[in-house]
């Protein structure tokens, strides 16, 4: 088994990823963003891609920086009021976004990870959400019915990987990142620690290595905090 | 009373729907405040839907760690007690009916319990985040909003203008000048405290929905 790559741009390259593909980028605002995948990304210069991602970064860092060089043709999104770029390119019709509710989108995406062809929510249900949707009434309630999320390439970051791909996340960096590790075709995993396999505590591990394709330790972390709050 | 700020009364009266052992979600903005007003002794566990049951203070200078943050990607701390999970884990708890009270802000709300909340045609969209699995999740929904919006038309109306966040999933209503609960069955609003200073017939002149008046002392937590 060999899963870890020396960097970024070689397991981007070991994927192939065509212009026009679906990618799924873990993180929750800029926390526990795969930064090192999502430069390797822009430096690939692959074009007219899907971004399925919470947010989309700021001006100038996380999926701002794929915005900048107009990398990305569509967002999923569930909120992206972080972004001036992305307002701009929406505005001008260069981008295109769908909006879709935080949890729907977790769920939808871990429906794509677990091959569930679909599940009813009642979020959603009587607001332009559900418009041209299934919508039914079950034991007296209404539900929506909501569609899986996969991709040709997931990127998630992790705190702990080992050399098997089992991945352990650091408090709320771990976010959209597990499910989205379910969800790619190929999914790739960056991580601060790299360990040898057998380090990891089997009772702990959050990802199991099965998800996990390739897997590279970052070469640097700016880990840069949006709303800076002190007491 | 009067150099306490607006924010802070509205905090503080959401806060009396608090009780001992409730997980919790507030919202971004004057909701978030309610935080502060946690009475004494009372233990109210709060959910943030990025991940993280038990937030806590914000850090001090030192402590401050980009990989723990709030939904409003603010840097926060995590009590003692508190545990960390994915964000499909963290709608479940949403969806599934298991976070006792939800605080939110709106745009308008109906008398029949309906909430907007997250787009207003003609301006930039940013997304309804988790609004729309909140309101339709949680086990009582309270909206803390100011009673009129800058033109001095009423946020609470017979019908939404707005492109809905849910529907009829409103249980609870606070307004600087009065607090309503929602009649789901009759669909209408029943006032239940206002501003002394403010007599019906004013709060009657600024309110758009239909409700009737009955009147009773806050309970006091």
């Amino acid at each position: 088994m060999k899963k870890v790559v020396q960097s970024a741009a070689e397991a981007l390259a070991k994927v192939g990823l065509n212009d026009g593909a679906t990618v799924l980028v873990g993180g929750f605002g800029l926390c526990g963003i795969p930064e090192n995948l999502i430069l390797a990304l822009r430096e690939l210069g692959v074009k007219n891609l899907t971004v399925v991602s919470n947010n989309a970064g700021i001006d100038d860092f996380g999926l701002g920086l794929l915005l900048q060089t107009r990398q990305i043709r569509k967002m999923v999104s569930s909120y992206v009021g972080e972004n001036k770029l992305f307002e701009r390119q929406y505005l001008d019709g260069e981008l295109e976004v769908e909006f879709v509710p935080q949890g729907t989108l977790a769920e939808r995406i871990r429906a794509g990870g677990a091959g569930i062809g679909g599940f009813y929510t009642p979020t959603g249900y009587g607001t332009p959400v559900a418009e041209g949707k299934e919508t039914r009434e079950i034991d007296g309630k209404m539900y929506v019915l909501e569609k899986p999320i996969t991709g040709e390439l997931a990127l998630v970051k992790a705190h702990i990987g080992d050399t098997h791909g089992n991945l352990l996340y650091r408090k709320t960096a771990r976010n959209f990142n597990q499910p989205i590790a379910t969800a790619g075709k190929i999914t790739i995993a960056e991580v601060e620690q790299l360990v040898p396999v057998g380090d990891l505590d089997p009772d702990q591990i959050h990802t199991p290595s099965i998800f996990v394709n390739y897997l590279l330790k970052g070469a640097h972390y700016e880990k840069r905090i949006e709303q800076r709050t002190t007491r | 009373m009067k150099n306490e700020s607006s924010r802070e009364r509205l905090a503080k009266r959401a806060a009396l729907e608090l009780q001992d052992g409730y997980y919790v979600n507030l919202g971004i903005g004057i909701p978030t405040l309610v935080a502060n007003y946690v009475p004494e002794g009372m233990t109210v566990v709060l959910h943030s839907e990025n991940g993280l049951l038990g937030i806590g203070p914000f850090p001090e200078d030192g402590e401050v760690d980009a990989d723990l943050i709030n939904a409003g990607k603010q840097t926060v701390t995590a009590l003692p007690g508190a545990s960390y999970f994915d964000s499909a884990s963290s709608f479940g708890m949403i969806r599934g009916g298991h976070i006792n009270l939800a605080i939110l802000g709106a745009l308008e709300v109906s008398q029949a319990g309906d909430i907007a909340n997250w787009m207003v045609p003609g301006k930039m969209v940013k997304g309804m985040g988790g609004a729309m699995d909140l309101v339709a999740g949680a086990q009582r929904v309270v909206v803390v909003m100011t009673h009129n919006d800058k033109s001095g038309a009423s946020k609470l109306l017979p019908e939404c203008t707005l492109p809905l966040t849910g529907k009829r999933c409103i249980d609870l209503i606070i307004t600087e000048k009065a607090v309503f609960e929602v009649d789901k069955q009759a669909q209408e609003l029943v006032l239940i405290e206002k501003d002394p200073e403010l007599s019906l017939e004013a709060i009657q002149a600024c309110t758009a929905a239909k409700y009737r008046v009955a009147l009773r002392e806050p309970v006091s937590a």
